[in-house]
């Protein structure tokens, strides 16, 4: 008989991740600006393979398919990945990836709501661990670039038709990456960061992204779909952590504003750490959990052997948050701590 | 940024002055609030449900085919925590039986009919001169006053304005909240009887003797507030004690009492005490005026005003005798709309569809809404937890609920009881607050009623089992008892017959002649023999082996003895002689 309440307030599951897709059109605005409409194609590839590959399981799991398909978690899922990728990476990279995060690390585990680590973070490690050199072949921003790619030619290397032209011609290391060979080799950051590919405080052209990030961010922030618990927490303990090296060892560590504004940090803020169900629920966990994310993002940038470690460090963040949940339980009204 | 505010507030020792959490939906009074509240013509007939209190049920005084007169006992309280139910208006008692009530079960329950015979004849009223009375003959006199909670908690209040030596009120909260959309049927009281209302609570401070008298009202309510704040000026209770109307931020739920305590004295109640226990007690208003009317005037709990509201006409308020048909009240606003599926009893957040429209206004009836399909959508399939924490984030007792949600769907209930599922007050935020559609809080209902169910089986299985030992125990201790008595017999009896049989050696011993030893000792075989046959227990297997033991060793010895006496009797053995 009863079911009070008989209001509801919520936008419905659908309506939240389609406003996630749309705070992240200003990034793809300005990935097609920087780096082409390549983007656009790995986009389009990444959500066919998510779509498919979720209603296959589905259907294999004998659920209901077009409630769980319009969720758009999914698609979400796709473009979080895609846009982790180099954006002229081989088509069947782009596949193989979405195929993982939704088959093996969402579908597998009981679909939507019950994945207990970031789908699209399990599809990027997989590519970067199975496939380190192509994933680390990031494209030179077109105004950079040797040659001027249009948009054929950018599908012809998506497809692999470019006839033993290799990716090598238009691709440079990206700045982390650049940074951290360089320092082996004896440079100064200040030397290094004098190289072609940075800008003001990031990677050239790349700023122009990781500031659409950021916009897209404040966004959800306005929009209530994130806590700024989360990101507050991430950026500000990088910039800590790097603030910290940087004025111990200005000439080996690279400034704090540098690794807000490179790699994956303002993406990972704002839209991957942020991921409701592989993450902590209560307001403190999000503090310990974005924390030790950040922690871990620089200690493998700084020491490890990739040049970015958003990605890991949300898999392995992922890990304790059950651990995190349990001990960050917020006092109740009328009892004690 | 709201929560961001609220900590770096809390951060500076400000604190915040709105409930945590906590949500907002839309408010929907305007409606009801148009016209003054309004009067049903006298129905024809009233059904009064004994259960319409937390509590025992009262006992029924009348019979079927009495005449009652307004404001007469029907059922007095039973009990330490109950209420009484009487008329409403003059009529014959015609049914004394079980018949839907408004609950959500649906379940029907016994009720009280009278056929109205509109005349509408009181009894002879006996007001009190309360402020010359003594307390506890005032407080026995309200026992029967019929008066409950009318915030809808329906608690008898009798219970509630008695003190003692451990709970002292210091401070009287008087709920004006109405935090609920749709019901305005204290904001409308507040607004015409504001100077009754503070009656009342004068009535209410005497009997606790309260220092101070805080009024509480959510700030979408500026007419009642105004008034209030008017009656308080001119009540001589603002001479005696601290009496101040606070406006606080409308904030659903912001009218729990717990809630609306910390909200207007900075106080959080202990969750395992009473707001008694920290010098606190809350009533709501239209309780505070029916105690007014009650030691002024004479008159018990007969009628409340009621919202109408939702899809009817003309949404209003009306003051409603307890036993109306909410058909009545629902003519009463002008009809329900044609689209109208189901009707609500309480608010949208807390309420319960009712299981007829025919069931009757009882005491914790503070609206009823006219629902439908446009007005309240059914909700959409429910989809899986997200974890959000949409929940958390509105949970006014900060609760985990999409937590107590996992430990609920999977019946992990000791998990569930761990995570302080008992501190959810079921307000529904965490429900309205939920993109992927889950009814939470029927799942914290279930679990909840599964967790005492539980208990009271287990309580009842552990006093079986205790019951079941003690008999086994009893039954084991008797029949040692019995074993024992017989085995005392048994060596009693040997006693005898060794006293008797050891008597006349020491005479043969001595100098009697042959002949009367013979005839001592033929008496004594005999006697022994008789006493053997009167010893030797016809049960003795059913004692223990230790017993037993015991009775073959008298037996032996019985025959040692006898052996003895025969050789006596044949010749003088060298011992006997050298004794001579």
């Amino acid at each position: 008989m009863s079911r009070s309440p008989y209001l509801s307030s919520a936008p419905s599951v659908s309506i939240i991740m389609v406003k996630v897709m749309l705070a992240l059109v200003p990034a793809i605005a300005a990935y097609v600006w920087v780096f082409g409409a390549g983007i656009l194609v790995m986009l389009a590839l990444a959500s066919i393979t998510a779509l498919a590959a979720e209603a296959l399981m589905l259907k294999l799991r004998n659920r209901p398919i077009k409630p769980f398909l319009m969720d758009g978690s999914a698609l979400l899922t796709a473009w979080l990945l895609a846009l982790s990728l180099p954006p002229l990476a081989p088509w069947w990279l782009v596949v193989v990836g979405t195929f993982f995060a939704i088959v093996i690390a969402k579908q597998l585990y009981g679909g939507l709501g019950y994945n207990p680590f970031n789908p699209a973070m399990v599809g990027y490690a997989v590519l970067l661990i199975s496939f380190p050199v192509i994933m680390t072949h990031w494209p030179a921003p077109l105004e950079l670039a040797q040659a001027k790619l249009s948009l054929a030619n950018q599908l012809q290397y998506i497809f692999g038709t470019t006839n033993g032209l290799s990716l090598d011609a238009v691709s440079m290391a990206t700045p982390l990456d650049y940074l951290k060979t360089q320092l082996t080799l004896h440079h100064s950051v200040q030397e290094i960061t004098a190289a072609p590919q940075f800008g003001l405080l990031g990677a050239k052209g790349g700023e122009l992204v990781v500031g659409a990030y950021l916009l897209g961010g404040l966004y959800l922030l306005q929009q209530r779909l994130i806590t700024w618990h989360l990101p507050t927490a991430f950026l500000s303990v990088l910039a800590l952590m790097a603030g910290a090296f940087y004025l111990v060892d200005a000439t080996h560590y690279a400034h704090p504003l540098f690794h807000l504004f490179t790699g994956a940090s303002m993406l990972g803020a704002f839209f991957i750490i942020t991921d409701p169900v592989s993450g902590p629920t209560t307001p403190k966990g999000k503090l310990v959990f974005a924390a030790g994310i950040a922690v871990l993002t620089y200690l493998i940038r700084v020491y490890g052997g990739y040049p970015d470690g958003v990605a890991f460090s949300v898999l392995l963040m992922n890990m304790c948050v059950p651990l995190i949940d349990a001990w960050t339980q917020p006092r109740v009204f009328g009892h004690k701590k | 940024m709201n929560a961001l505010i609220n900590i770096v507030k809390q951060g500076l020792g400000l604190g915040s002055v709105a409930v945590n959490g906590g949500v907002h939906p839309p408010e929907h009074k305007q409606e009801s609030t148009t016209q003054a509240i309004g009067q049903l013509p006298l129905p024809k007939r009233l059904v009064l449900p004994l259960r319409q209190h937390v509590g025992n049920l009262p006992k029924v005084l009348v019979a079927v085919g009495d005449k009652v007169l307004k404001g007469q006992l029907l059922a007095e309280a039973e009990g330490n925590i109950s209420a009484a139910i009487h008329a409403p208006t003059s009529g014959t008692i015609t049914a004394i039986e079980d018949a839907l009530i408004p609950h959500p079960s649906g379940l029907p329950d016994r009720c009280i009919t009278i056929a109205v015979d509109g005349k509408d004849e009181w009894i002879a009223l006996a007001p009190s001169d309360w402020r010359k009375e003594d307390k506890t003959k005032l407080l026995e006199s309200l026992r029967n006053s019929g008066i409950v909670g009318l915030g809808g908690a329906a608690f008898p209040t009798q219970v509630k304005l008695r003190t003692n030596a451990k709970s002292h009120v210091d401070t009287l909260v008087i709920n004006a909240a109405e935090c609920e959309p749709y019901i305005t049927c204290d904001d409308m009281l507040m607004r015409e009887r504001a100077d009754q209302i503070l009656k009342g609570v004068e009535i209410a401070q005497y009997l606790l003797g309260a220092k101070e008298c805080l009024i509480g009202i959510e700030d979408n309510k500026p007419e009642a507030a105004e008034a209030m704040r008017l009656a308080c000026a001119i009540s001589p209770l603002s001479k005696l004690v601290t009496l101040k109307v606070v406006v606080v931020p409308t904030q659903y739920p912001s009218g729990d009492a717990r809630q609306l305590i910390r909200l207007l004295t900075g106080i959080e109640v202990p969750a395992d005490k009473r707001s008694t226990d920290v010098g606190l007690q809350c009533f709501n208003v239209a309780t505070v005026l029916a105690l007014h009317r009650y030691f002024d005037f004479g008159e018990p709990a007969l009628s409340r005003i009621v919202t109408i509201t939702g899809n009817v006409k003309t949404p209003a308020n009306f003051e409603v005798l307890f036993g109306t048909p909410i058909t009545d009240l629902v003519k009463a606003g002008g009809g329900a709309l044609e689209d109208t599926n189901d009707y609500i009893m309480g608010g949208p957040m807390m309420g319960f569809s009712l299981p007829s429209v025919d069931v009757p206004i009882t005491k914790a009836a503070n609206c009823i809404i006219a629902s439908a399909p446009n007005l309240f959508a059914p909700a959409p399939p429910a989809m899986p937890c997200i974890r959000c924490a949409r929940c958390a984030d509105v949970c006014p007792v900060s609760l985990q609920p999409q937590e107590l949600y996992w430990f609920s769907k999977s019946s992990n209930l000791e998990k569930a009881r761990d995570y302080n599922l008992f501190d959810c007050i079921e307000c529904g935020c965490c429900t309205y607050a939920c993109p992927s559609n889950i009814p939470l809080v029927q799942y914290y209902r279930f679990a909840k009623s599964e967790i005492i169910a539980q208990d009271r089986a287990k309580e009842a299985a552990d006093l079986a089992r205790e019951r079941n030992e003690f008999r086994l125990m009893r039954i084991e201790r008797e029949k040692q008892e019995r074993a024992e008595k017989h085995a005392q017999k048994a060596v009693g009896a040997k006693a005898e017959a060794a006293k008797t049989e050891s008597a006349p050696e020491t005479e043969a011993s001595d100098d009697a002649s042959i002949a009367a030893k013979k005839a001592a000792i033929a008496a004594a075989i005999e006697r022994a023999k008789v006493q053997k046959a009167a010893a030797v227990p016809q049960n003795v297997a059913d004692a223990k082996p230790a017993v037993q033991a015991e009775i073959a060793e008298i037996d032996a010895r019985r025959e040692a003895a006898k052996q003895a006496v025969s050789e006596l009797a044949g010749d003088n053995t060298p011992s006997t002689q050298d004794k001579k």
